[in-house]
């Protein structure tokens, strides 16, 4: 009886840790890992991500291998008889040292792309980023772009959210704002980053670029967008009731249909300007 | 039941209220610490069950965005300073003298006190659900300036932070003075049990940083009432400072959380593989060096603020660093198991899933030690996954690994070995289905503490939901278990385990309420 119901957990075990692994594989198109993103430093990011992973997986592969090793054949059950070995200087210094070396190994790659990722210098546009509960502010300080500013908030339907309205067949779901900040590809573009209220944070995890936007204080990032497209991220950091609800969707254009875009926002933002004088 | 049956062992037959209310004896606070924290763990439990209710399939059904936050706010507070924490130290009041050989606690009616403390606290904390704009909603860490956005509850969280910081404190240096004071002749420093050292510098960890943290929300409570501006750049202040000084403390408090799971280890795998700790003077050194290091690493939990390069630099190398002494340990405990003759028993099962999940979250840690990463993986849900990897399967393993290896020894009583093997497949089965996706939504960008979430996300969502429901459902067995045992069952032998070693097997099971009136002495 006793050994039917330890057969019966054993099997349990394999077979739901079976259904994990192919339920895991089986969800590939639903985003199992960090994106590599679209720019250079966010593929640096990924692969540095990647690296401390394989190490990890080496790493577990050999203290894993160890352990069942030994759990399999060092039991009393098959009548293995206790060593009793219980100190060795050597071996305490080998596994202090190699540790030391593979961290020593992973701080030099780290520590580049930290230094690049801080690198704000020598920009060619900066957009300053306002965090507000529970939206986001962009206003474009410099160049042709100069004086371009606009909020930016949720615009997925509340009957999607309260379960009124059908929500499966928006691809965007709480991912969709009603103004996008457009950035032109290829360019160096400074964010300068704050908050009217409490701390954000602005992500965009197809750039790697998060920081806080924290009040009273200004922040700095940058990045170069590669590709045009539609990137979309969350805000980042506990702000209260509806952190959940202020997403950040960036329209990347190339050098011409950005050009388009900027014409039409200094029009706007002309005819903005005049209502506010008069 | 009578009453009169459970005192059979002790030499005096106290009524109810002066043997649970007023008593000094640390075997009776012990009870009183675990049955206290085992409660706490079903509350902060049936938080987490509304967290992962809400969180089971896309939108809002369930509950309000501001008291999903309440949710997990709450959820981390209790589970932190409600559970873990005086699970911990139950065992210590348990476990600590017995182990040194002396008769009780340095200080007894500052244990009592200690205890006392704490339903108190617990009880405010808890009421603030009821009060006028909700219980605190600002997460566990407090940040301002949303925190101050708290109702009418805030002074009263402030309030029971500071009783929890103080039952605490004092628990810590009852410790430290049992320790260098009460040990039997000839136990020198590096003779101590594992579980002994790893308190003692838990102890001092809590000593040291427990102030801060009341420093810190001291000073939230006047930026709120009395107009000063430590963390408001309006008046000068700064809000970034609020997180250096509370992961000043909060870094520690990770270390506090685990240190005694590692001492806890270290006596249950020795003794199931009938074979002596491997490697007993660097497990001391590196546990010193952990505790030495959780100083220096705090800024990795704010890599994203906007520190300066360099600091962000040195944060991240000591951060890495801690994963050397860390290794240290894993490769020791393996090394006992290497060449034993091992044997499964419940509390060897939780040992082991102890080594091999508490690994996975340092893997975890490692990877996000890695500035560049961390700036994708800050905030989101792989954190979320790290930090449950190291405390559930961790902290809680070896917490649970601790009641079933000394429970025959407390109550005279085997477990029901079958129902606590069944325990631990299903607690390790069901804790793997909640945790392990959460790494895959984290990577793919779900940011934690979100009541509602995009579609992609769904499936690991509902995933680690129905996981969660059956992890909470599996600790009800683990009451059951603890109850039946603290009733009846067979009888327990004095030494209970072949492999035991240690001056608390030489007792009686149950031992009388007063042991070691004279100290062994140890050769």
């Amino acid at each position: 009886m006793k050994k039917l119901i330890s057969r019966t957990v054993q099997l349990s075990a394999v077979v739901l840790v079976a259904l994990l692994l192919t339920t895991q594989f089986a969800a590939a198109e639903y985003g199992l890992n960090m994106p590599k993103g679209v720019t250079q430093i966010s593929n640096e990011v990924y692969r540095l991500h990647m690296l401390i992973f394989w190490i990890c997986v080496a790493i577990a592969v050999v203290v894993y291998g160890a352990m069942f090793w030994s759990m399999m054949f060092h039991r009393k059950s098959r009548g293995f008889k206790a060593a009793t070995f219980h100190h060795s200087t050597l071996v305490e210094i080998v596994w202090t040292v190699i540790p030391f070396i593979i961290l020593i190994a992973m701080a030099i790659p780290a520590a580049k792309t930290l230094i690049a990722m801080e690198s704000t210098g020598s920009s060619d546009m900066t957009v300053k980023i306002t965090g507000y509960q529970w939206k986001w502010r962009y206003e474009y300080l410099d160049g042709d772009a100069k004086g371009v500013s606009f909020f930016s908030s949720l615009s997925t339907p509340l009957e999607q959210i309260n379960g009124d309205a059908d929500r499966n067949q928006n691809p965007n779901y709480l991912l969709e704002v009603d103004n996008a900040l457009v950035l032109p590809t290829g360019k160096k573009i400074r964010f300068l980053l704050t908050s009217s209220d409490v701390i954000h944070a602005w992500w965009i995890p197809d750039f790697a670029v998060k920081k806080d936007a924290v009040p009273g204080f200004i922040n700095e990032m940058w990045t170069v967008i590669d590709t045009p497209g539609v990137y979309r991220g969350q805000c980042a950091e506990l702000c209260g009731k509806d952190h959940g609800f202020m997403p950040i969707v960036v329209i990347a254009k190339d050098e011409p249909e950005y050009t388009a875009w900027l014409s039409q926002q200094s029009d706007a933002a002309i005819q903005q300007a005049k209502i506010e004088l008069e | 039941m009578s009453t009169a049956t459970v005192d059979d062992h002790h030499d005096e037959h106290p009524g109810f209220f002066k043997r649970w209310i007023t008593t000094t004896n640390h075997k009776d606070i012990g009870t009183l610490y675990l049955l206290f924290s085992l409660l706490m763990f079903f509350v902060g439990g049936a938080m987490a069950m509304v967290i992962r209710a809400e969180l089971y399939i896309p939108g809002l059904q369930w509950v309000e965005p501001g008291f999903f936050n309440s949710m997990t706010t709450m959820h981390a507070l209790i589970m932190i300073f409600g559970a873990v924490m005086p699970a911990f130290t139950g065992l210590a009041n348990w476990l600590i003298p017995m182990m040194v050989g002396g008769c009780d606690m340095a200080l007894p009616r500052l244990n009592n006190w200690s205890f006392w403390i704490l339903p108190f606290a617990f009880t405010m904390l808890l009421s603030t659900l009821f009060m006028p704009g909700g219980a605190p909603a600002g997460g566990w860490t407090m940040y301002p300036p949303l925190v101050l956005q708290t109702g009418n509850a805030f002074p009263f969280v402030i309030f029971s932070i500071h009783l929890m910081g103080i039952s605490s404190i004092m628990g810590s240096i009852n410790v430290v003075a049992t320790i260098l004071n009460m040990r039997a002749p000839g136990m020198t420093l590096l003779k101590m049990p594992l579980f002994v050292w790893t308190w003692l510098i838990t102890a001092y960890l809590l000593i040291a940083t427990m102030p801060v943290l009341a420093g810190a929300v001291t000073m939230l409570l006047t930026d709120k009432y009395f107009a000063t501006s430590f963390f408001s750049a309006a008046g000068g202040g700064d809000p970034v400072m609020f997180q250096h000084i509370f992961w000043f403390f909060g870094h520690p408090e990770v270390y506090i959380l685990i240190l005694p799971a590692f001492g806890i280890v270290s006596h249950i795998i020795p003794t199931f593989a009938r074979k002596p700790l491997f490697g007993y003077s660097s497990m001391v050194y590196a546990t010193a060096s952990i505790a030495f290091l959780s100083f220096i690493v705090w800024a990795h939990h704010m890599f994203t603020v906007g520190m300066p390069l360099v600091g962000e630099l040195f944060f991240m190398f000591s951060t890495m660093l801690i994963a050397v002494p860390t290794g240290v340990k894993v490769f020791n405990w393996i090394a006992t198991m290497w060449r034993g003759s091992m044997t499964f028993e419940t509390p060897m099962l939780f040992a082991v899933g102890f080594v091999i999940m508490f690994t996975l979250g340092g893997f975890s840690g490692l990877m996000l030690a890695i500035a560049p990463a961390d700036f994708q993986y800050h905030d989101t849900y792989f954190v979320v996954a790290h930090f449950h990897y190291v405390l559930v399967p961790g902290a809680v393993f070896a917490i649970m690994a601790a009641g079933y290896f000394w429970l025959p020894k407390w109550t005279g009583h085997m477990y029901n070995e079958t129902l606590g093997k069944w325990h631990f497949w299903l607690s390790t089965i069901f804790v793997n289905l909640t945790f392990f996706p959460m790494h895959f939504v984290g990577l793919a960008g779900m940011p934690r503490r979100i009541p509602d979430y995009s579609l992609q996300f769904t499936e690991f969502n509902t995933m680690a939901s129905i996981g969660s429901f059956g992890f909470g459902l599996s600790q009800l067995l683990f009451a059951f278990i603890v109850f039946q045992t603290i009733r009846g069952g067979k009888k327990a032998t004095d030494q209970v385990w072949e492999g035991a070693e240690g001056l608390e097997w030489t007792l009686p099971s149950p031992p009388p309420a007063h042991t070691f009136d004279v100290p062994p002495v140890i050769k």
